[in-house]
């Protein structure tokens, strides 16, 4: 099993840290991951993205042109990634501030409303989180006990206790992908 | 009413000086750079100088400087400001020539330029912007940054023991000969700002009198580095920078100021 | 078992020279490097292990702290990026003229200039053709992963002593920045002060006993007599490093007809490339050279007669390229390929280059 995955929104909406997770949540159970950044000097508001592998064998490029998922959460990135996802891939969007909404008919398009949700749940700290788990019911990659011991080792000790709010993110997240039919 | 109603010629009360780029700025939001960036334009502007100006940008927030500061500028490595400024200087005595550093830069590695040029007396302007920290590259810590203040180097707050001190280099040129206005301003009230754009207008008007080298530093605020909203970040630069590096002249006519 | 973690190649590195023992660190901040100082900061090193860790006011005062903590016989490391490495040629020099052991990374960052902060790997010539002034060598490191960047602090610190000369660890932005499982070795002990004594007690400057001579850390010799004695001496070690210290590794070459070499983050990429290739019935081959200086003349030139051609992948205009071409001796069809300035290829663009340049060329 291979899983190329890009990561693509603003700073500030979790971005990196979503992908951090999920590469921890990898080593959690044996496999091997990459976690590359773009990087800069991001101002306030600038786009971020990051590829993740999660692999059985060793990673060869970290850096890829194509995707088996897009998991998009800003206009930029839904314009930029869009095309980059391997035919019969899944892209995973939440469609808080997008204009344009997907149009491939080759892959398989996914909704996750994490913002609204987010701020249902009080706490807009934990978008990714639904996010991620939004991804996991698509693609069980990685098991959600794997998750919230990849969200121990991530996390500073201080924070341990953000667990269970991470954890009712994830759920949250696993039972909200709504599926997409482009037009 | 409607906009078109408002937006007149006849109710034109300020216009962004032609010596600004239409850029957009790079600056985070709140940031000080942007406002000591028209300051030191509409003093250029004032005197027509833009075809008789030279400025230097250095490496740091203010390395794009170029592409708002509508004159022409020349990029030059960390901390060699004062030597490339030398270098302008000495070949075009008869135009205005600056530089524009950050504290790292003109504090840190770039102190020797800066002192030899401040004692050479070299009859350029130096507009150097205290904000206590690093902040192109990402909040680490400054020969500025305060006791106790923390930065990505400093993450548990600046040790003087094994860090050093915060360093005032603007009270240090004023000692050597070679400087002959020096003076902290700030830019954080319209007040501040109306202050700061006369020394910067002494500064180039002292230039063009051979008087040797005028200093103005800016102390201002990074709120993306000290983790702070804007103006919170202000609040804290009165509260802690002021203290610390207070406001006013500290040379005047190659005299330096006592302060009783 | 090693603890196993998920970490950004500077952070690996950083925690790699704590476990390393290493006593003293100098920098100063530049992207895309700054993690190893900010790593270390956070750290608390001193507390660790009693590692001194110094923010310098600029790179030419980093890289001669660490030539003062070397010639005082300790283990010392310093990392910058490609505007600060230049300048640290000077101390470099200094350093490699005096015979001091020293680790150095450059987190290589695109030139010339002020040039960008995305990854390059442009400062080849750089660092394998000298850099700094006069006839000294770098023995360099090329790590393609985040665990080599932890394993080559081992290596690096072992080589230096081994030869007492400089040890540079070249990597890029792209092994910087990236995270990936990193197992970490344990904690090994700094020195002791009688040990540094035992080891480095003939040469380095750290206070003169009454049983033996005066040491003096030096590069220089105005009696050009003896300067040219000491540069015999010091190409005679580099002589012995070309014979015993090449590093490479190779994947799928028995059967290739075509062969790329890259060397750190080009390698990972090219081995995608390579997989790529295969898929398609391309018999292509990857060798990647470990070690810059000494490069692997010898197993390439072996290599040589069983191939049609060799595509050389960096991301700079074409630097190790000329390696190569002296290796085989022009005897089979050497092409460059390489995005630069910033831009790192894609696994697609090299096979496609591989196909342009090598097998349709
Ligand atoms: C030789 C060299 N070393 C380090 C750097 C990295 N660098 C870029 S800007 C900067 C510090 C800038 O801080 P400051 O001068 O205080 O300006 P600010 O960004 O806060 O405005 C550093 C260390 C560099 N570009 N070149």
């Amino acid at each position: 099993m291979t899983e190329e995955i890009i990561i693509a929104g603003f700073g500030g909406q979790g971005v990196l840290s979503m992908g951090k997770i999920l590469a921890y949540s990898g080593i959690m159970q044996d496999q091997e991951v990459s976690w590359m950044p773009s990087y800069g000097p991001e101002m306030r508001g600038g786009t971020a993205n990051v590829t993740v592998i999660v692999s059985d064998e060793r990673i060869s490029s970290p850096i890829l042109n194509f995707y088996d998922t897009a998991i998009i959460l800003n206009q930029q990135s839904m314009d930029k990634f869009e095309s980059t996802v391997k035919p019969g891939g899944l892209l995973l969007y939440d469609p808080n501030g997008i204009t344009r909404h997907p149009e491939r008919k080759d892959i398989n398009i996914y909704a996750i409303e994490g913002a609204r949700l987010a701020a249902e749940m009080g706490n807009t700290k934990i978008f990714n989180m639904i996010v991620l788990g939004a991804y996991l019911k698509l693609k069980p990659i990685v098991k959600l006990e794997n998750v919230i011991l990849g969200l121990k080792k991530s996390l500073p000790e201080r924070y341990h206790k953000l667990i269970p709010m991470n954890e009712a993110a994830l759920k949250a997240g696993m039972e909200n992908p709504q599926e997409m039919v482009s037009a | 009413m409607d906009i078109k109603d408002i937006v007149k010629e006849e109710n034109l009360v300020y216009k962004k000086t032609p010596l600004m780029t239409n850029n957009v700025l790079s600056y985070c939001p709140g940031c000080g750079h942007g406002t000591a960036h028209r300051i030191v334009m509409e003093v250029l502007e004032e005197l027509g100088a833009q075809a008789e100006t030279i400025g230097v940008a250095p490496v740091g927030c203010s390395v794009l400087a170029y592409e708002f500061m509508n004159i022409d500028m020349i990029q030059a490595a960390h901390g060699r400001a004062p030597a490339v400024a030398t270098g302008i200087k000495r070949c075009y005595p008869d135009k205005y020539v600056f530089t524009y550093q950050g504290d790292g830069d003109l504090a840190a590695i770039g102190t020797a330029e800066t002192i030899h040029a401040c004692n050479r007396g070299e009859n350029f302007t130096i507009i150097f912007i205290n904000n206590g920290i690093y902040g192109m590259t990402g909040g680490q810590m400054a020969p500025t940054t305060l006791k106790g203040m923390k930065t990505s180097t400093s993450p548990y707050g600046r040790d003087l023991g094994s860090m050093g001190n915060p360093l005032k280099i603007t009270e240090l040129v004023a000692q050597l000969p070679g400087t002959y206005f020096v003076t902290r301003q700030a830019v954080h009230t319209p007040a501040a700002v109306r202050k700061t754009k006369k020394a910067v207008r002494k500064a180039f008007d002292l230039q063009k009198e051979n008087k040797g080298l005028c200093f103005i530093e800016i102390v201002s605020n990074c709120n993306s580095g000290w983790k702070m909203s804007p103006v919170k970040a202000n609040q804290w630069m009165v509260e802690n920078m002021f203290p610390f590096y207070p406001m006013g002249d500290v040379k005047v006519d190659g005299q330096l100021v006592i302060k009783g | 078992m090693g603890e196993l973690k998920l970490m950004k190649g500077n952070e690996a590195i950083a925690e790699a020279a704590i476990r390393e023992g290493v006593d003293a660190y100098f920098g100063y901040p530049i992207t895309p490097q700054s993690e190893v100082i900010e790593y270390l900061m956070m750290e608390k090193p001193e507390e660790r292990t009693g590692m001194v860790v110094l923010q310098a006011e600029s790179e030419l005062a980093a890289i001669n702290m660490v030539y003062g903590a070397a010639a005082a016989g300790k283990k010392v490391f310093t990392s910058s990026s490609s505007p600060g490495i230049s300048l640290y040629q000077e101390g470099i020099s200094y350093i490699a003229g005096a015979e001091l052991p020293c680790v150095i990374a450059n987190v290589v960052r695109g030139g010339p200039g002020l040039g960008t902060i995305q990854p390059s790997q442009a400062d080849y010539f750089q660092t394998v053709k000298g850099g700094g002034h006069g006839d000294y060598r770098l023995l360099t490191l090329a790590p393609a992963s985040v665990q080599e960047m932890a394993d080559f602090i081992e290596l690096g610190f072992e080589l230096a002593y081994k030869y007492k000369n400089p040890v540079m660890i070249l990597s890029d932005g792209m092994i910087g920045q990236m995270m990936e499982k990193v197992e970490l070795k344990e904690q090994k002990p700094r020195w002791t002060d009688q040990e540094i004594n035992e080891m480095n007690g003939s040469w380095a400057a750290i206070g003169k006993p009454e049983t033996r001579e005066r040491n003096i850390i030096t590069s220089l010799d105005l009696d050009s007599a003896k300067m040219e004695q000491h540069n015999h001496h010091l190409q005679a070690k580099y002589r012995k490093m070309e014979s015993d210290e090449v590093r490479f590794e190779t994947f799928n070459t028995d059967d290739a007809e075509y062969l790329i070499v890259a060397y750190g983050s080009s390698a990972r990429i090219a081995q995608k490339s390579l997989a790529l290739a295969r898929a398609k019935g391309i018999k292509a081959g990857l060798f990647r050279p470990i070690t810059l200086y000494p490069f692997p003349m010898k197993a390439l030139a072996e290599l040589a007669p069983l191939l049609k051609g060799i595509l050389s992948v960096e991301m700079s205009a074409g630097q190790m390229i000329e390696d190569i071409k002296l290796a085989v001796e022009c005897n089979v069809r050497v092409e460059h390929f390489g995005r630069y300035g910033g831009i790192i290829h894609s696994p697609e663009e090299v096979l496609e280059a591989l196909e342009q340049k090598i097998i349709g060329g």
